[in-house]
């Protein structure tokens, strides 16, 4: 049991990579057989990465290395630097890997029945997996250019399976957004990695920070990192793939993707708070304000833009957008902050947030989905009445719109709440524009809840079905979530948020895990 | 002075590269452009990895006159500058097996024309 723990860091990495290039053999022999196995990896990973989390909880900062396994292992020549890659997990880095691997699972239970009719899908599974291993990879590596790898196997498996649909047009449209986007953005990071690398001598995350002397250089790659993460993030004003993307790719493929986003928005975080975290209390101000403004400027583009659209799925992504700045202006609040008693509170409410958002957005996104499945439409002005036809999708939506609109009792409120009230602090314009943000988003989806379920049955939807089992049972997945994160939100918070934040707002001990000290 | 020419070539690559994936028209050549963004970064951290006077990191070619430890380059730079030409290559094919897609369907590779993603 012992060794198992201590070796689960590599093996959630390995585990989904060994499971990627072994479905499309498997798939040969049934179809079954290779969705029920996807299945299994993804379920055990996630079990690996849950008491991989209690370890964590209770004896800190777990580290696991590849390579030279003492520090005094040095490569002969002049530098005196072990040659090695550290994975090192705190409590954001395993509080990222469970949303990405229960997204990963939900995705996968979609998915088997979703596709039931198209071909090409053991490269599907693969794809899918590999997003899977990039996200992790991403959230587990205490490594910068490890990062940056891990960050490019997310974007081309996501950009892969974003073209999925390879005979619609607007799916290729949307995937080379992506990737030129993405690729764009990686390789600004890889510049900063270069310029960080070329003055400490270091690629370790935590030796970084160990020795970061805020010089003109590390403000340059600050600038870069940050520019290329909140990009692929989707920040405002560089959302503009973001609703393509996760409008016109299959919505499993959506929440996967809309996980891989999350993945981006870590790297934001750990380069904020750990990276250059000396300069924390100092230093960061100017930054922190920075993010509140694009936070603020996403909030309102999201929202406004949900207003005027005409699909389902690109209305769902316009909210995603606006979702995404409520998580930034926690952050950014938080950085800003200093060192004031709210700090803290912005910080829970916008890491919380990072997991709310995920369930209610992915929620929609396969609600949206069912839909598409059901009855092959997506304009919404050629939908209605779909209530009596479909009653679980129906409720489901409602559960979906209430969490992210963040009405209480649902779990959007709970981490919306603590957002309102730390930006309120900072300066009351902030909250006063998320609140309105809120409502707004609030009216949209109950018009649009309008216009799909209510209303008479419209001639050409008599035949609408009920969709089958395995969609309705990742819809659940995800509801029973949002429920229980709304009705216990102090128990969430203790257990698994608590710890990340700790993790975030004390970067000495992720330094120190590493450099001794301990 | 001189060693800080491939300093202004990587800046000159990455303007042109840049330059390229936001005022080109045509899909091709903002794939060009990307590459040579690439190209500027790999550049500059070969660059990074300069050191005058050193030796590479290969035991068995090791010059008589030198002693082990001398001047051994660690070879990070390079490794790093090895893994992201993989990668680029494999950005790289994706990007024109989208490109060969968008063509199959819209029977142009000119941007603005693949438009039927609006608003």
């Amino acid at each position: 049991m012992n060794s198992i723990i201590t070796h689960s860091p590599a093996l959630l990495i390995a585990i989904p990579l060994f499971a990627a290039f072994i479905t499309p053999l498997l798939s040969r022999i049934h179809r079954r057989a290779r969705d029920g196995f996807v299945l299994i990896v993804l379920a055990a990973t996630e079990l690996l990465a849950l008491l991989l989390a209690q370890d964590i909880y209770a004896n800190g900062i777990r580290k696991y290395v590849f390579g030279a396994t003492l520090p005094s292992l040095t490569h002969p020549g002049t530098m005196s630097i072990p040659v090695r890659i550290i994975f090192e997990i705190d409590g954001l880095s395993i509080f990222m890997v469970l949303i990405s691997l229960t997204i990963a699972f939900v995705a996968t239970v979609y998915s088997s029945s979703f596709f039931k009719k198209e071909d090409g899908l053991d490269r599907y599974y693969t794809l899918l997996l590999l997003v899977t291993v990039g996200m992790v990879g991403m959230e587990l590596t205490g490594d910068l250019f490890n990062f940056f790898v891990f960050l490019e196997i997310t974007s081309i498996a996501s950009c892969a399976l974003i073209a999925f649909w390879v005979d619609r047009g607007e799916s290729l449209e949307a995937a080379f957004k992506y990737i030129v986007i993405s690729s764009i953005g990686a390789l600004f990071v890889l510049m900063a990695i270069g310029f960080l690398y070329g003055q400490y001598d270091a690629l370790n995350i935590a030796a970084l920070a160990n020795s970061i002397q805020f010089t003109f250089i590390d403000k340059v790659a600050l600038v870069l990192l940050l520019a290329a993460l909140t990009m692929k993030a989707g920040i405002a004003p560089m959302h503009m793939w973001l609703p393509d993307a996760y409008g016109e790719a299959p919505p499993s493929v959506t929440i996967a993707v809309v996980a891989a986003t999350q993945a981006s928005l870590y790297g934001v975080l750990r380069v904020c708070f750990t990276l250059y975290g000396k300069g924390l209390r100092l230093n960061m101000a100017a930054v922190g304000w920075t993010l509140v403004g694009l936070g603020l400027l996403t909030i309102f583009i999201g929202v406004t833009m949900a207003l005027v659209q005409r699909s389902l799925t690109r209305t769902i992504a316009f909210a995603a957008v606006g979702e995404i700045g409520y998580m930034v202006i926690g952050a950014g609040t938080a950085l800003a902050a200093g060192a004031q008693n709210f700090a803290t509170v912005a910080l829970k409410g916008g890491v919380f947030h990072i997991f709310n958002d995920v369930l209610d957005i992915g929620l929609l996104f396969l609600v949206a989905g069912a839909i598409i499945y059901a009855t092959k439409e997506r304009d919404l002005n050629n939908l209605g009445g779909l209530a009596k036809r479909m009653k679980y999708t129906t409720v489901f939506f409602l559960i979906g719109l209430l969490a992210v609109a963040g009405m209480p009792p649902l779990n959007g409120f709970a981490s919306k709440i603590l957002i309102y009230e730390s930006t309120y602090q900072l300066n009351p314009i902030i909250s006063i524009i998320a609140i309105l943000s809120s409502i707004l988003l609030l009216a949209i989806f109950v018009k649009i809840f309008y216009s799909l379920f209510l209303g008479p049955e419209l001639p050409h939807l008599r035949d609408v079905k009920e969709v089958p089992k395995g969609m309705l049972v990742a819809m659940a997945i995800l509801a029973t979530l949002i429920i229980i994160f709304g009705l216990f939100p102090g128990y969430v918070l203790q257990t698994i948020v608590d710890p990340a934040v700790a993790a975030l707002s004390n970067p000495t001990n992720y330094i120190n895990a590493i450099l001794g000290g301990a | 002075m001189i060693y800080n020419i491939p300093y202004i070539a990587v800046i000159i690559l990455i303007v042109v590269g840049l330059y390229a994936v936001v005022f080109k028209r045509n899909i091709i050549k903002m794939v060009m452009g990307i590459t040579i963004i690439e190209s500027g970064v790999n550049l500059f951290l070969v660059t990074l990895g300069y050191r005058a006077g050193g030796v590479a990191p290969i035991f068995t070619n090791l010059p008589e006159e030198r002693q082990i430890p001398g001047q051994l380059v660690l070879p990070i730079p390079q490794a790093l500058t090895l893994t992201s030409i993989v990668i680029g290559v494999a950005v790289l094919a994706l990007m024109l097996a989208l490109t060969i897609q968008i063509y199959r369907q819209y029977k142009t590779l000119d941007v603005t024309k693949i438009r039927r993603l609006k608003e």
